[in-house]
């Protein structure tokens, strides 16, 4: 059976061998000059300046998370509401309990103060 | 159904108390210990229940009903259950007086143990591949938030990155794995079912050997065996030494009931001898493939652990690897693949947890809140906290596996179960690799009672909550040690 | 009821822990001592129930109550269980009993001691351990309760670790421990080996099972060289623990303890253990004649020459050292004929008499204020009154004047020495001889402490009678010593019966398998008994009469004459033979220069050091190239991932 994906193996094994090939041999054959402008980082052509490590406002992280509680909350609810009539009561329950955990998340946040914004 | 539900009572509570200490802790404004208590009586109720439930192994797994079949009961998942309780509950302890030294008391901590233990025991309950990865999932993704709970230390939060972005990497393979077994087993993913199936050896084997590979990838680096080992000596420095503790034992005990759970349902020994013979030939290549291959990640895990351990100065970045160490020891049970083997198993997780929260706490508490725990820090111990000294010098000898410590019968079940299942090259490989281990847990008793330095510790300590987790620790690490047969006896009758 | 053998040793571990624990934060001397001594009295009431146990019963076989595995495989299980039969129970009441006493009199002793608390902690140690010894129901147990009153004596004969001690190459009383503990380990050497001979050879190591195997097949043990070699080595492990040639040294120095100490441990109980091990293993010793041979040889010529060696000593704890000594040696030959019971019965009136005579001395030192040579003492009579008193009954029992507790067990030894099949009028000679100077030492122990001249400095020294608790103890153990003899009368003395002794019959079912190999020795009353007990007695009864005449004068003109017209002698006597110098002169010191120029030097420098550090450094380099593989970086991580992700799958496709 393995027999079958042989051809596959060998492009793969070759491809490897070009790409490793030409890796090493422009780093034998090429000059290397490095200059200051060279070892900089490349920022589309500007001059990077200050630190990458910048930090966010927290609200974007809160504008996530009500996001998730209530995005989720969506893409569960319409499959579940267009196939209610099957599925029948274990399904209703069992989306309460959804419900249910996404709320005490909400109510979580609320009391956390997720929603003051200033 | 209410017999359904006592029986998977200890799941469903944990996740119930879960959920419900999120409430409690937005609620509790600043009272950080009305959260504590709510997590200590969660967990102790969630512990009862197990012991409760333990004896119930017995009866079958009831198809419909309230958990659908998908949640085994009782047995030796209780047995689980009440190990991660016992560890969240020292964890509890000790991460008050702990966060408390370090001025970063925050209540979150206390929930996040309580949906650890959720996450742990979802695991140890699975009887279905999804409920193990939703289990696998739960346990991580707490464990990524406390490597990182310290938010304003940098070693901290890296550490939840560098768990997060490998742990998702990793994750991603064992549900590749799964899928592949489903596809392999022609659909199944119940346990049982893929057990059953397996007997017959109608399987699609190459499938199946690439599943199980990458299952085996996704696991392995949940106990951190190598070679998927290397976040955790990252992880486990940089994480509150507390979570440290609580991950490295209850997390790995909780990795290895997974593979407890797969490895035996996926590596029958004892086949239908009416089979079509050539099946059972494939069958035998397959399992004998296995074991080798969990033989030697298992050799490797542990002589990597213990010889990258014998170079560390700091004392936790020792106690990471000499736990990476541990999950190569564990593996030889998985590895002999018998009632020994898993009991071995239970065993050593137990022991390995008194120990080894033991001695976290121990470093915790020397730690203080100026992170002094380089093996120079701990000269002079003896003389100002003998106490200390003594506790952390059985927690040494009990990792090194001397009588009359836990260590010891645990490590004597691993490896008597290796030899008996034909793998006596491993035990070899392991009693070396514990000759080296010697080396670096005695260095350490040699620095807190031997050495004299400019710097020695002149601090003395005092009682906290964190002392009733060193002396339960402590005490049960000597009763393991002294009457093993009790808790062997128990649980080699519940698998 | 058989289970109430579990909690014997229970309570002296209970109150070691806990005295450990806590004692320091107590200050309470009584509640210490008395609960100490309530830990060890508990267990003399357990014991004593069971004893009643037995005797209603009239079990013949032991009965093994185990308590928990520790951990088992294949044929090898290693469990804690405790075999109650009539010798453990014997030997846990002289233990318990003894130790019971000896705790209330410390209570007294020690009053003061600034490591009070240490000092009962160690002692209930000992108690648990030396419970373990003699319950325990194999080899393994036994092994451990025998290392473990090992370090109990250790640790109290160090006690005053901060206290000079004069020994040879002594100084510091820590040292006299460290040389007990060493030369112990020669004779634990012989004990493991036995052990695994043992194992080798029955497979198991219960003491039932091996008895019965032996038992039953008789034939082919019989003198085998496999057998010969078990009991040899069991029996080094007794020299050491019983201090017998050549292993004896040690005993004398161990004095460096307090005097309850040294009453417990290296007169009543532990010393005794050598006795108990061959004792539990009759049926193998019997079944090597040589071994029997040896062992009454060596127990023989250690009676004399420690018996000589008491001769001279004037440090009233040496005296008595070195008459425990020569006591252990009588019963090893008690042993070595075949005698087992007797042996049995002569550790037990030791138990008391020694036990008493120890417990005296410490209150003469207690109320000389720590001094202990004799020759600075005398007339201590009408201060001490009770101490006198009790004193002079241990020493008529030790010298054998008729119907004193000791008179019946060495009479006993004296004449199974002569009469059996085993042993030979040498023997009895030599037992003689050192049971004449055995009977002059003591009384001039007691004649030189209790009376004539008032040597002592009175204006320092204010002699006074010990307190209650300590009197206590001395008044008990002289009934004892006194009486104790009736439990076993022998039979020349009730000529009139044909029942067994008390203890024979007692001790019965645990040498019946060794008597039965040995061959029924049916002994009826004999003329030759009357005539070696006349003779016995009247040698005591002589030196009774010489010390007291020689050491009633006040120039002791007589001795002093006698040891300057020998002087070689007595000063070979005076420095115990130069034993301890000969070891150190071919033993030690060779071992010593050659470990410091060739073994450590070389072997272990260049080659053991350099094979350890080698490996070390191995592993360490080959740790450091690890190291670099664990660089940090999260990315690298997950390439070496990536190997091993595609090496795992493989390994299984290709396979």
């Amino acid at each position: 059976m393995l027999v079958d994906y042989l051809p596959v193996f060998i492009m793969i094994a070759l491809g490897a061998i070009v790409g490793v090939a030409f890796l090493f041999g422009s780093e034998y054959l090429g000059a290397r000059r490095s200059t200051k402008v060279k070892q900089s980082t490349y920022e589309s052509g500007m001059i990077p300046r200050g630190t990458a490590r910048n930090r966010f406002t927290i609200k974007f992280y809160m504008v996530a998370v009500s996001f998730l509680i209530f995005d989720i909350e969506v893409v569960f609810m319409y499959p579940w509401a267009v196939q209610l009539r099957e599925i029948g009561f274990t399904a209703f329950w069992a989306m309460l309990v959804f419900i249910v955990i996404l709320f005490v998340g909400y109510f979580y946040e609320l009391k956390k103060g997720g929603f003051e914004w200033d | 159904m209410w017999n359904d539900l006592l029986m998977g009572s200890p799941v469903y509570l944990s996740a119930a108390l879960a959920i419900i200490i999120i409430l409690v802790d937005a609620f509790s404004g600043k009272n950080k210990s009305l959260t504590f208590y709510f997590a200590l009586i969660s967990l102790i109720a969630v512990g009862i229940l197990s012991a409760y439930t333990m004896n119930m192994h017995g009866q079958p797994v009831p198809e419909g009903g309230f958990s659908n079949g998908m949640i085994a009961y009782g047995g030796i998942s209780a047995v689980f259950d009440i190990l991660f309780v016992i560890a969240g509950i020292l964890t509890l302890f000790a991460s008050q007086s702990y966060m408390r030294a370090q001025n970063v008391e925050r209540k979150e901590f206390y929930s996040l143990i309580l949906f650890a233990v959720c996450g742990m025991s979802t695991i140890a309950h699975a009887n279905n591949m999804l409920i193990l990865f939703v289990g696998i999932e739960i346990m991580s993704i707490t464990f990524y938030i406390m490597a990182g709970f310290f938010r304003e230390r940098f070693t901290s939060v890296e550490a939840a990155l560098k768990y997060f972005l490998l742990g998702a990497f990793a994750t991603g393979f064992l549900i590749y794995g799964m899928a592949l077994i489903y596809g392999a087993t022609g659909g199944l993913l119940d346990f049982e079912a893929i057990g059953a199936k397996m007997l017959t050896g109608n399987v699609d084997f190459l499938y199946l050997r690439i599943g199980f590979a990458l299952l085996i990838v996704g696991l392995s680096f949940k106990v951190a065996a190598f070679p998927f080992h290397q976040w955790a000596p990252d992880v486990y420095q940089g994480a509150p030494t507390m979570a440290t503790g609580f991950m490295s034992t209850a997390g790995k005990a909780a990795a290895l009931a997974a593979l407890i759970l797969v490895t035996k349902a996926m590596l029958p020994s004892n086949f239908d001898p009416a089979l079509i013979s050539d099946k059972i030939i494939e069958m035998t290549d397959f399992t004998t493939d296995a074991k080798w291959l969990i033989a030697i990640i298992s050799a490797l895990t542990m002589l990597v652990g213990n010889i990258s351990a014998v170079v560390q100065k700091n004392v936790k970045r020792m106690l990471a690897y000499s736990s990476v160490a541990h999950a190569g020891y564990l593996l030889m049970g998985i590895v002999s693949n018998s009632i020994n083997g898993w009991s071995g198993i239970v065993f050593y997780s137990m022991a390995y947890m008194f120990m080894q929260i033991g001695a976290f706490v121990v470093v915790g508490i020397i730690e203080k809140n100026d992170g002094r725990m380089d093996l120079k820090d701990y000269t002079g111990l003896s003389k100002t906290n003998p106490m200390l000294a003594a506790i952390m010098g059985i927690f040494m000898f009990s990792l090194a596996g001397i009588p009359p410590f836990g260590g010891f019968p645990g490590k004597y079940m691993l490896f008597i179960a290796a030899i008996e299942s034909g793998f006596t090259w491993l035990t070899i490989v392991a009693v070396i690799s514990t000759i080296i281990s010697i080396y670096f847990y005695i260095g350490l008793i040699v620095y807190m009672y031997f050495k004299d330095s400019e710097t020695p510790m002149t601090e003395k300590f005092g009682f906290s909550k964190a002392t009733l987790t060193l002396v339960i620790s402590t005490i049960f690490v000597i009763l393991l040690g002294i009457f093993p047969t009790y808790l062997i006896d128990l649980v080699k009758g519940l698998f | 009821m058989q289970e109430l053998i579990k909690f014997l040793p229970l309570f002296p571990l209970i109150g070691f822990v806990l005295i450990g624990i806590f004692g320091k934060k107590i200050k309470n001397e009584k509640l210490i001592g008395g609960f100490a001594s309530l830990m060890v009295g508990i267990p003399f009431i357990l014991s004593i129930m069971l004893f009643y146990h037995l005797l209603s019963t009239g079990s013949q076989t032991p009965e093994i109550v185990h308590v928990f595995t520790w951990i088992a495989t294949g044929s090898l299980d290693i469990s804690v269980s405790y075999q109650l039969d009539q010798l453990s129970v014997t030997f846990a009441l002289i233990i318990t009993g003894i130790g019971f006493l000896i705790h209330i009199y410390s209570i007294g002793y020690m009053h003061g001691d600034r490591s009070f608390y240490r000092f009962f902690s160690y002692l209930n140690l000992f108690i648990f351990m030396m419970l373990n010894l003699v319950l325990a129901s194999n080899y393994l147990l036994t092994f451990l309760g025998w290392e473990g009153v090992g370090l109990a004596s250790y640790l109290l004969i160090g006690f005053w670790y901060d206290k000079k001690f004069e020994g040879v190459r002594i100084t510091w009383n820590g040292d006299a421990g460290m040389k007990a503990f060493v030369v112990n380990r020669i004779g634990d050497f012989g004990f493991l080996i036995a052990m695994f001979l043992i194992f080798v050879t029955f497979n198991s190591l219960d003491y039932v099972s091996v008895s019965e195997t032996a038992a039953a097949n008789y034939d082919f043990y019989m003198n085998s060289a496999i057998v010969t070699i078990i009991t040899l080595m069991l029996f080094l492990g007794c020299t050491g623990k019983s201090a017998q040639l050549p292993l004896s040294v040690w005993l004398p120095d161990a004095m460096a303890g307090p005097t309850p100490v040294s009453a417990l441990i290296h007169a009543a109980t532990m010393v005794t253990a050598g006795i108990f091990l061959v004792a539990r293993n009759s049926v193998l010793f019997s079944l090597s004649e040589s071994t029997m041979m040896v062992v009454a040889v060596v127990g023989a010529i250690t009676a004399l020459t420690a018996a000589s060696i008491g001769l001279v000593q004037n440090d009233i704890k040496k005296v008595l050292a070195y008459s425990t000594v020569s006591q252990l040696g009588f019963m090893f030959v008690a042993l070595g004929v075949g005698a087992f019971y007797i042996g049995i019965f002569h550790v037990m009136t030791h138990a008391f008499f020694k036990g008493l005579l120890f417990l005296a001395a410490g209150s003469v030192i207690h109320g000389m204020h720590h001094e202990q040579n004799i020759k600075v003492m005398g007339g201590l009579k009408k201060y001490m009154p009770i101490t006198s008193k009790t004193f002079f009954i241990g020493t008529l029992a030790i010298a054998g004047i008729p119907f004193f507790s000791g008179f019946m067990s060495k009479d006993e030894i004296l004449w199974y020495a002569w009469s059996s099949h085993l042993g030979g009028w040498g023997l009895w000679v030599v037992l003689a001889i050192a049971a004449l100077f055995t009977a002059f030492y003591m009384f001039r122990l007691y004649y030189l402490t209790f009376t004539g001249n008032e040597r002592f400095d009175h204006k320092h020294v204010h002699p006074h009678e010990s307190p209650k608790t300590m009197t206590f103890a001395l008044i008990v153990l002289a009934i004892l010593s006194a009486f104790g003899g009736f439990l076993n009368l022998p039979p020349a003395l009730v000529p009139w019966s044909h029942a067994d002794p008390l203890l024979k019959s007692w001790l019965k079912p645990i040498f019946a398998d060794a008597n039965m190999i040995m061959g029924h020795q049916a002994h009826g009353i004999e003329p030759m008994m009357y005539v070696l007990m006349v003779i016995a007695t009247s040698i005591g009864l002589f030196m009774w009469y010489v010390a007291r005449k020689w050491y009633s004068d006040p120039q002791w003109s007589a001795p002093r004459s006698i040891a300057a017209s020998m002087k070689g002698l007595h000063k070979v006597l005076f420095d115990k033979y130069k034993l301890d110098e000969f070891y150190y002169a071919t033993i030690i010191d060779p071992i010593y220069s050659m470990s410091k120029s060739f073994l450590w030097r070389f072997t272990d420098i260049k080659i053991i050091d350099g094979l350890i550090n080698g490996s070390a450094k191995f592993v360490e380099q080959f740790g450091e190239r690890i190291r670099l593989v664990q660089s940090g970086i999260a990315q690298n991580y997950a390439i070496l991932m990536m190997v091993g992700i595609i090496s795992i799958i493989s390994w299984l496709m290709f396979n």
